[in-house]
Formats: structure tokens, sequence, C-alpha cells
């Protein structure tokens, strides 16, 4: 057992019952970073579709920039236990990207531009549950936060929303993506807690 | 700036499962194969766990996660630790 | 195994504005290497904890432990040792750890220490072990700070033992009269103020990431050798 520090509460808000449990609101966007931030020009930009049996479809930035864009505003809940209500993002459904593949994979792996990747049920992607978005509250999406483009399910815990999105592949079986090898929870619910790979 | 810290900083972590201290041993990069101690790793720890990169090239070498009920270690970016005779 | 104990506040003294040394009485404490650090554990009483590492400033004594803390800003940690934590109170330490970032007195080489910032409180350390062991060692201590008024353990610096040069440096501002203009650690003070290359000196560099690459690279093209080069980072 921990002994209390006294007076000590740590740099935490209230809570209110938009905020799941064992999460505190931040007013802030703090900057979370597994490594060097990626410059990654949108000239070089490309997104990618990869289904289960290795077809594939496309779009470099211009492509990209021209197809139905959608700006939802969210609650995001990071694992590290802050939550931010109502951010507004602009970009892309991925139900309009998968119209693009036929598929009959169950599982979908996020990969970024710098190796990073997260493994997501396909079923959480689609009927407007997630989005690959380029803007953040009414501007570019800045580098430090995935510009110039990263992904967005914002039912599950943040880190499944990777950043400097470089594509998807879908796959038959479930393959544990760069959090979810090291022990986090494959699903990631947050109203569950499902922070970490059960079984301790 | 990026943020990052150096390897030394794991070293509390480390401690709690490896007698010797990790943080002097000498790692192998399974990415370019550079031998430099743990110490010079460059960790990144405002993220879900801690990230330790090689120096040299940027590959991930280990992976920290700390839950309530685990410690978890990936290494999946080393291919050795190589330890000092105890005592020095 | 290291683990969690309890260690009660004893002393808190003021150094700048921004930076308090906190004296703890751990239960128990064998010692230390000078540049070791230990973590420091908080709880709230909703269980809520934080765990932060810090440099240990000098020796143990009597049992006691040093730490000098500097208030990040923002950081709930930090800023709670630095104005919050009443002294007879207990935090949880563990330590001490890292055997990387150290100076032991067995090794005869010319020391040189490059601070920038708080990057100063490892470094201290190492001159006050050589202090306590009675060392002959040959440090050269050069620290890099915004103004005077950040200069952590300014009446210790100001008269060093025979054997230590003590050269600070200003980024931000300089005292009166000065002749140096303020600005960032140049090869031209390291070649004044530090060894040369062919001493084959440990040098240790300590303070924030920019800091310390720079610092570590200038070193490099002075011809050190990167093996006799350490670092340590705070983000």
């Amino acid at each position: 057992m921990s002994a209390l520090t006294p007076g000590f509460r740590g740099g935490r808000r209230t809570v209110s019952d938009r905020v799941p449990p064992g999460q505190y609101l931040t007013e802030g966007f703090p900057v979370l970073s597994a490594g060097p931030t990626p410059v990654v020009d949108t000239g070089e930009w490309s997104f990618t579709v990869v289904n289960e049996v290795g077809e594939r479809v496309s779009w470099d930035w211009a492509a990209f920039s021209r197809l139905p864009h959608e700006s939802p505003t969210v609650d995001i809940h990071c694992v590290t236990r802050w939550s931010k209500l109502d951010t507004t993002w602009r970009g892309v459904s991925v139900d309009t990207l998968l119209a693009e593949v036929a598929t009959a994979a169950d599982f979908a792996v996020v990969h970024s531009v710098d190796g990073y990747t997260a493994n997501v049920p396909l079923q959480d992607l689609t009927d407007g549950q997630a989005w690959v978005v380029t803007g953040y509250e009414g501007a570019p999406l800045a580098a430090e936060h995935g510009g110039p483009a990263r992904f967005l399910v914002p039912h599950l815990y943040f880190w499944k929303s990777a950043k400097w999105v470089s594509g998807i592949t879908l796959h038959d079986e479930d393959q544990p993506g760069f959090w979810e090898r090291a022990g986090y929870h494959d699903y990631g619910d947050p109203w569950l807690e499902q922070r970490y790979q059960s079984g301790w | 700036m990026d943020h990052f810290v150096d390897g030394n900083a794991l070293a509390g972590s480390l401690r709690q499962v490896f007698r010797p201290d990790i943080t002097t041993a000498e790692a192998r990069c399974a990415g370019c194969g550079a031998v430099r101690p743990v110490a010079d790793f460059r960790v990144y720890t405002a993220a879900p766990g801690a990230v330790a990169r090689c120096a040299a090239c940027g590959q991930v070498t280990l992976q920290l996660v700390q839950s309530p009920g685990a410690l978890w270690l990936g290494m999946s970016g080393l291919s050795y630790l190589r330890f000092p005779p105890p005592g020095r | 195994m290291t683990v969690w104990q309890q260690a009660r506040l004893v002393e808190r003294l003021r150094e700048t504005d921004s930076a308090v040394t906190l004296v703890f009485e751990p239960e128990e404490w064998s010692g230390h290497l000078a540049g070791q650090h230990a973590d420091i554990r908080l709880t709230a009483d909703d269980g809520y904890q934080a765990v932060r590492s810090y440099s240990l400033a000098g020796p143990v004594e009597e049992g006691r432990v040093v730490f000098t803390v500097q208030r990040v800003l923002g950081g709930e940690v930090s800023t709670y040792l630095c104005d919050d934590l009443p002294v007879g109170a207990y935090v949880e330490v563990r330590g001490p750890v890292g055997g990387w970032f150290v100076w032991r007195g067995t090794d005869t080489r010319p020391v040189m220490l490059l601070a920038g910032g708080s990057g100063i409180v490892p470094l201290q350390a190492m001159v006050r072990q050589r202090r306590a062991l009675g060392s002959r060692v040959p440090f050269r201590l050069l620290y890099s700070v915004r103004t005077p008024e950040d200069v952590i353990y300014a009446d210790e610096l100001a008269r060093p033992e025979g054997g230590v040069d003590v050269a600070v440096r200003y980024t931000r501002e300089a005292p009166p009269g000065a002749r140096r203009a303020p600005r960032r650690l140049g090869l031209v003070d390291l070649n004044t103020h530090g060894w040369p290359a062919e001493f084959e000196p440990m040098c240790f560099v300590c303070g924030p990431n920019g800091f310390v690459e720079a610092a570590a690279n200038m070193l490099i093209t002075l011809g050190h050798d990167r093996h006799r080069i350490k670092t340590e980072r705070f983000g």
C-alpha cells in the first residue's frame, strides 16, 4: 500500500458524466509521442487501403482532397487518462474509403508513416465511426497532432487514432499493433476501461 | 524540439524486474546493428508507455508498459544485451 | 530488487525562484554513486499516483538524501514538491538507480562537467563526492544558465575547492560588467574552459534536450571520444 501524500491532487480537473471512468478532463491538447515527429510532405503523402487478398487502392493528397469531407465533433479519451470534449475535425469518413475495396475481413490494422500500427475490428470503422482527418478546429492538422493526416476513431482509446496515418490493411485475423503487442488492450473501450491486455 | 530523454531514465522501472542495472548493459540494435549502452537510447515517455529508440537509427528497441498488475517489456528491436561483469 | 520506501521531508532550502533543495530521511539508504537518481512517487487520496525521477544532489549524509528540484511549468510533481510538500510529510522513494551517468572516485581521468540549467544537480553531486572523498582528480565545470538569478548552488560555486575550476556562462542576461555578451554555450567556451581532448577527460553533460545535443556535438567536434561522453537529458 502506498502512503498518501498530503494535499497532492495531481494536475487533474473535475469529472463529468461524459468522461469515462478513470479519466479526467483537460482543456489543452496534450501531445503524446513515441518517437520523433515525422515530416510528412503532402506532395509525397498517400493513403492506401489493402484488402485481405492484397488488392489495394490509393489516394494521393489531391485525390483525397476531392473526396467528400465531413466535420465530426467528438469527445476523445487518451489511455494516459485525459479526455477532451467537443473536438471538431475535418476529414473523410472511412466508409467512403472502404467503399472502393471489396472485403470480407473482420479486422483492420491502421498504419503510420513512422511504422506505428494499431489494430481495430473492421466493424468499428464503418457506419460513421471513423475518419481520416486533415483538419482540426478549422485549421490544417498540426504535425505534432499527426498532420497532415491522422486517423480518428473516437469511441476507442485515442492510441487507436494513429497519427501520420498512411493506410489501412484488412485481415481475417486480429493482428496486435504497436501498443497492443506491449500490453495494451486489443479493443480499448474507454467506457469499459479496457486499458491493458487481460490476464493480469 | 522532440521530447525525449536518455536510456538512464529507464533504470528505476527496470530495477523492478532485473537485478543487474540494465542501463549499463550494451545493447545491439536489431535494426542497424549499432552496439551502445542502454543508457544511450533515446527514451520517449510522453506516451502510453516508455519507448526506447536506437540513438543511431531511431528504431524502437524497448517498450515498457506499466499497468497496475504487470510490467510489460517489449524487446523486439534488440538482438542482444551484454552485461558487464558484476562489481563493475 | 529496488522497492518503494517512505521518506520524510526534513528540510527545505530555497536555491532560486524556481529551484528548491529537499532533504529527505528514508527508512534505509545504503549509499549511492555521484550522478545517480531516485524516483519519487506521490499518491493522491483517490489513489492517483505520479512518479518522477530526480537526480541526487550529493552524497548521503547521516542517512539523509538530498534532491534539488526545478519547478517545471505545469509539472504536477515538481510544482507540488517545490511549493506544497510540508516539512515532516512523507513521500515514497525508490533508488538509487542508474549506473551509467556516474562518477566513481576510483577513476583518475580529468573530469569535465557541462551543465545546462538544472542539469547542474547531478554534476554538482560529483563535485561534492570528490570533496567527500578528498579526491585530487582535476575537475572543470562549465555551467550554462539563463541569468545570474537562475544559478543554483551559487554560493558554493563561487568558492570552489582546489582542483575544481568553475565557469558560469549566461544565455539571456549576464551580470553587470560581464565582458561576454549573453549567448548560448559555444565552441569558444568549451575551448577556454574545458579540457583539451588530448587529456582524455571523462565528460558528463546534463541539461535540457537541446543543450545536451549541442554540447555533446561540440565535444565530438573538439575531438573528444564518444565513449568518454556521458549524457543525461531531461525532456
